[in-house]
This record gives structure tokens, C-alpha cells and sequence, in this order.
């Protein structure tokens, strides 16, 4: 199960996922994400906090939005992601390339 | 030193929605038989990944074939097999992901076949024009109590 809800904020909009994200859930992970930035928010949020497991589906989709972010001018960052999900970035090598943040707050004053 | 377990076995459709089961399966498996939380995260990740890579790689989409996943343990190993019937694949020819503090050439293309052979101790495949393929995956549990005790004795 996967439950994706969307904050827009005054410069940036705030991406809460919750449960599962793997090869069955990622596209619509990165369906959320796409849309967010085809509204014309390239500033984004994507508070992790309560996502139990996330497999490199999952990443591929994160790392595709991060890419169109960065191509409007903005940014994909991340905030408190869970244990589990930081060792899939730290795995993967992508804590080089993404922000991440202590906080949702932490990552949304960032910007 | 791992516990003995009895064998489980599952055949599951080449579907994306039920690999969950498949991996979760292994993972209560892997924990009966003794694995640390990390350990079963790894071998739940490694069972997703490969049978991900099965349906995309080898049947070239959902609902073409099915996939049958098998864990037991031998020694102090802890073994997950999974066979298909989908097309051979080269491991050799699948290039790392490309991942840097550059975003223009990052590629995280192959990076499932890279978390198993991380997240495992071993990864083989066999391939064979009758009986389909199979891809062995191994965690050593003294290796790895080994691995925790080295690393608990520089801290």
C-alpha cells in the first residue's frame, strides 16, 4: 500500500509518502512526482519519513524527478527519510546527489 | 550459526503487484532462521530486485511467465533460489549504475542486479535451454557475525 498526499506551500510544494515503494507502487510514485513538476513546481519536498521499504524502483523514479526539478531551475529534496530508506541511498551512491534534511521544516526552509 | 528451516517454496504470476509476497516470504524465512533485522532487509530487498529483474529482463513484461522462489538454509548458509522461463541474460553485460556528485552522468541503470550482489553474499546464474534459468543467491551467516564482531571490535 502506498499513500501519496501533496502540500503546496508558498515556494514549494510537499510531497508525504507513506508505506511501500517498489516495482509495483514506483510508477505511481513517479507519477505524483512528474505531475507535481508538470504544475510548475520545481521545488519539492519529499518528506520519506514513513516509508517502511523502498527498492531501486523506487530510486530510479526519485532520481528521474530530481533530473526535471534541476532542469527548471529548482530541486528534489528529502526530508527524514526512514533507516531503511537511507540505506537503499547510501547503497546506491545517492547521497551525493540529493539534499537531505533532518526535517520537513529542515527541508523546506532550505529552499 | 543459523537455524534450521523447513524449506519454503512458492510459485507466484510474473506480476510486479505480487513480488511483495515472494520477498516477504523469504524474509520471515531468513528471520526464523536466525538472521539479524538487517540481514532479513537485505535478503527481502535481493529477492525483490532479482524478481523484478525477472519479469522486466527475462519475460519482457507482466503476465508472461511465472516465477518460482525457494528459500532454505544449508550449513550456515541461508539460500533463495528463483527459476523462470524467460529469456537467458548475460550478468556480465549489465553495466554498473553511474552514480556521482554530477546528476548529468548519473545512470542508475542496473542497479537491482548491483543491490543483490551487494546485499548478498553470493550471486549465481545458471541458464539452461530446457529447464529455464536460475539465479542462486547465498548469505553466510558466520561470515556476516564475523563481519558484525570485526566491526564491533573498532568501535
Amino acid at each position: 500500500m502506498l499513500q501519496i498526499t501533496t502540500k503546496p506551500l508558498k515556494r514549494v510544494e510537499v510531497i508525504t509518502v507513506k508505506g511501500r515503494v517498489d516495482s509495483s507502487t514506483a510508477p505511481e510514485f513517479e507519477r505524483a512526482l512528474m505531475a507535481a513538476l508538470e504544475s510548475g513546481h520545481h521545488q519539492i519536498v519529499l518528506d520519506l519519513e514513513d516509508v517502511d521499504y523502498m527498492s531501486s524502483a523506487g530510486l530510479r523514479a526519485m532520481v528521474s524527478a530530481l533530473k526535471a526539478a534541476r532542469k527548471g531551475n529548482g530541486d528534489l529534496r528529502l526530508s527524514n527519510p526512514s533507516n531503511r530508506v537511507s540505506e537503499v541511498l547510501q547503497l546506491a551512491g545517492l547521497t551525493s546527489i540529493f539534499g537531505v534534511y533532518p526535517s520537513q521544516v529542515d527541508a523546506v526552509g532550505s529552499f | 550459526m543459523v537455524k534450521r528451516v523447513r524449506r519454503r517454496k512458492m510459485t507466484l504470476p510474473g506480476r510486479y503487484e505480487c513480488i511483495a509476497q515472494a520477498a516477504r516470504c523469504c524474509a520471515e524465512a531468513a528471520r526464523d532462521a536466525g538472521l539479524d533485522d538487517h540481514t532479513v532487509f537485505h535478503v527481502e530487498i535481493a529477492v525483490d530486485e532479482a524478481c523484478t529483474n525477472i519479469i522486466r529482463h527475462a519475460y519482457g513484461g507482466e503476465d508472461v511467465g511465472t516465477i518460482e522462489v525457494a528459500c532454505h538454509t544449508q550449513g550456515d548458509d541461508f539460500v533463495v533460489t528463483l527459476h523462470d522461463h524467460g529469456r537467458p541474460f548475460d550478468p556480465q553485460a549489465v553495466l554498473p549504475p553511474q552514480i556521482g556528485t554530477d546528476l548529468d552522468q548519473t545512470s542508475i541503470g542496473g542497479l537491482g542486479l548491483y543491490f543483490m550482489r551487494k546485499l548478498m553474499d553470493e550471486v549465481r546464474f545458471e541458464f539452461d535451454p530446457v529447464k529455464g534459468n536460475t539465479l542462486i543467491m547465498i548469505k553466510h551467516a558466520n561470515q556476516h557475525h564475523q563481519a558484525e564482531e570485526n566491526s564491533a571490535g573498532h568501535t
